[in-house]
């Protein structure tokens, strides 16, 4: 394999990556927009989806309907997480949410193995796709549907937010929910439905992960969920562009120094960036610098 | 008639503080109201509850005969109730526009699914607002800045912006929460007569708190005048201009 196509291999292996951490990195970065919380559970969701729709395979169900129930329960865990943990601390302090949620993370991947062990269950890949074959490249359909699935789901969600009522109330709400509840909006449904759709992207990312990388455990969720977590603070949390273009970075940072540098080094080379950006760009790349008007 | 508002007894406590006590209010159809008093004398404190931020104590609040005391803040606003900020409370990285049509939007009947689904008459209802939106924002002279961030507009024209978007929320009683702060005389003047044609326009009765003498005494029908949370005097403003008790806690003796 000649060296130019060695390095298409990894770019799509980035892509492919990327395109998780992406749709993880929103949940993180429209929860914080709204919630002003980083929702540690948030990786857990991707394990929930998983394990539900390994389930809803394993019981028989077509492909199709074990997504959709994966998608609407991992929601309603979302909403239901959100009414429980984080309602009754709205007004506490950020580390007490920050605790808590942390608490969440484990609670479930506890729960899980509790449920499902802690033995690793193979997940049976159901995209049956023909590879695509570009020269001496082969993207296996894996890879291309993710890619897909990922993007169009993005754009929607960017539309969504951009030019729906419900999306321009968030946005509202994002920036001050008092003002928007003293303009009739209610902020507790919209909080609601920003945790139900990061949660099904969270599912929809579990899936698609799955698909790739089986078989599944109770804590496969933590380590992309810290990565996404670290896609949308590279991108600039809170900002929606910033989780996709961040989530895409890091998948792209990680395949090629898998490939060039060292496979070992991975984590190490990817947790030194974001504390390099810590240092040089807090605020992340598409961030807003926040200065204090005296 | 009914009237707009009925304030009866209303009360608050904040911990060991009595911050607000045993206040009276009737606003009638159409009326312009001003609540003066002294920095802490309670007036935003009164705002808040009427607006559903915090709970009373004690007390009722009819908003047309209905009581709202214990009502959230959304339902409140979408009853009638609409409000402006002591500090300007824009959504700055939203446009003009968009502002205005948050306020309008929570008065429409929508669901996703008619957004989703029934495309025709989602974009009927979206044009609808648009239109609305910018017949709101003209009345202030703002059309030609619908499409700018919120955040860009001079200091003038955010306050006038969120006049307009209190608008949005078709309310029946607008409370503004002193509009002129900030504003040189003359822009002062602008927001007087900006004020009556609201009200002529609009058909609403408002509510205002304000430290300028000239402003309140030049538009209100009617005057309270809080002191250390309770009522010191209530009447015309030519009654509150010699209203002993009132040159007392605004001058000393």
């Amino acid at each position: 394999m000649s060296g130019f196509s060695q390095f298409i291999m990894q770019f799509i292996n980035g892509l492919n990556i990327g395109s998780i951490y992406a749709l993880i990195a929103l949940g993180y970065t429209m929860v914080y927009g709204i919630a002003k919380l980083i929702n540690f559970a948030h990786g857990d969701i991707i394990m929930v989806g998983a394990y539900v729709s390994l389930i809803c395979l394993n019981a028989g169900l077509p492909w199709y309907l074990a997504c959709i129930i994966s998608i609407l329960s991992c929601s309603a865990f979302g909403v239901i997480m959100e009414k429980f943990a984080y309602k009754p601390l709205r007004n506490a302090s950020r580390i007490s949410l920050l605790i808590t949620a942390i608490g969440i993370s484990y609670l479930l991947e506890n729960a899980f193995q509790l449920i499902f062990t802690a033995n690793p269950k193979p997940y049976p890949s159901f995209i049956a796709l023909p590879a695509l074959k570009i020269g001496a490249v082969t993207i296996s359909a894996n890879y291309y549907i993710t890619f897909i699935i990922s993007v169009v789901l993005m754009v929607v969600l960017t539309l969504f937010i951009r030019n729906t009522n419900m999306g321009k109330a968030m946005r509202a709400v994002s920036e001050d929910a008092g003002a928007a509840r003293l303009m009739g909006i209610n902020v507790d449904n919209t909080i609601s439905l920003t945790f139900a759709i990061g949660s099904a992207l969270a599912a929809v990312a579990g899936i698609l992960y799955s698909n790739c990388y089986s078989p599944i455990n109770p804590t496969m969720g933590s380590l992309p969920g810290i990565k996404a977590f670290i896609a949308a603070g590279l991108g600039g949390i809170g900002s929606i562009p910033g989780a996709v273009l961040g989530g895409f970075f890091l998948g792209m940072i990680e395949a090629m120094v898998k490939a060039y540098i060292s496979s070992q080094l991975l984590d190490s080379i990817v947790f030194t960036v974001l504390i390099l950006m810590l240092v040089l760009k807090p605020a992340g790349i598409l961030g807003k610098d926040v200065r204090e008007k005296v | 008639m009914t009237n707009v508002l009925e304030v009866r007894d209303l009360g608050i406590n904040f911990g060991g503080l009595r911050a607000v006590d045993g206040l009276n209010l009737t606003i009638e159809p159409g009326q312009l109201y001003g609540l003066i008093g002294p920095n802490g004398a309670g007036k935003t404190t009164v705002f808040n509850m009427l607006t559903g931020v915090y709970l009373p104590s004690d007390g009722t609040i009819e908003l047309y005969g209905e009581n709202i005391v214990g009502k959230k803040a959304h339902q409140i606003a979408r009853m009638g109730i609409a409000r402006t900020f002591q500090n300007i409370r824009l959504f700055k990285d939203l446009t003009v526009k968009e502002n205005v049509l948050i306020s309008l939007d929570t008065q429409a009947d929508y669901s996703l699914l008619t957004g989703v689904l029934k495309l025709p008459r989602f974009h009927a209802q979206e044009t609808a607002m648009d239109e609305e939106a910018m017949r709101l924002l003209s009345v202030f002279d703002l059309q030609d800045d619908a499409d700018k961030l919120a955040r860009n507009l001079p200091y003038g024209k955010q306050r006038e912006l969120e006049i307009v978007r209190a608008l949005g929320t078709h309310p029946k009683l607008l409370l503004l929460d002193e509009p002129a702060a900030g504003m040189n005389p003359q822009e002062t003047q602008n927001l007087m007569d900006t004020i009556r044609t609201v009200r002529e326009q609009f058909n609403i009765a408002i509510l205002l708190i304000e430290h300028d003498m000239k402003l309140v005494m030049g538009i209100c029908e009617k005057i309270t005048v809080l002191n250390y949370g309770t009522m010191l005097a209530c009447g015309t403003p030519a009654e509150i201009q010699s209203d002993k008790n009132v040159i007392k806690a605004y001058l000393g003796e």
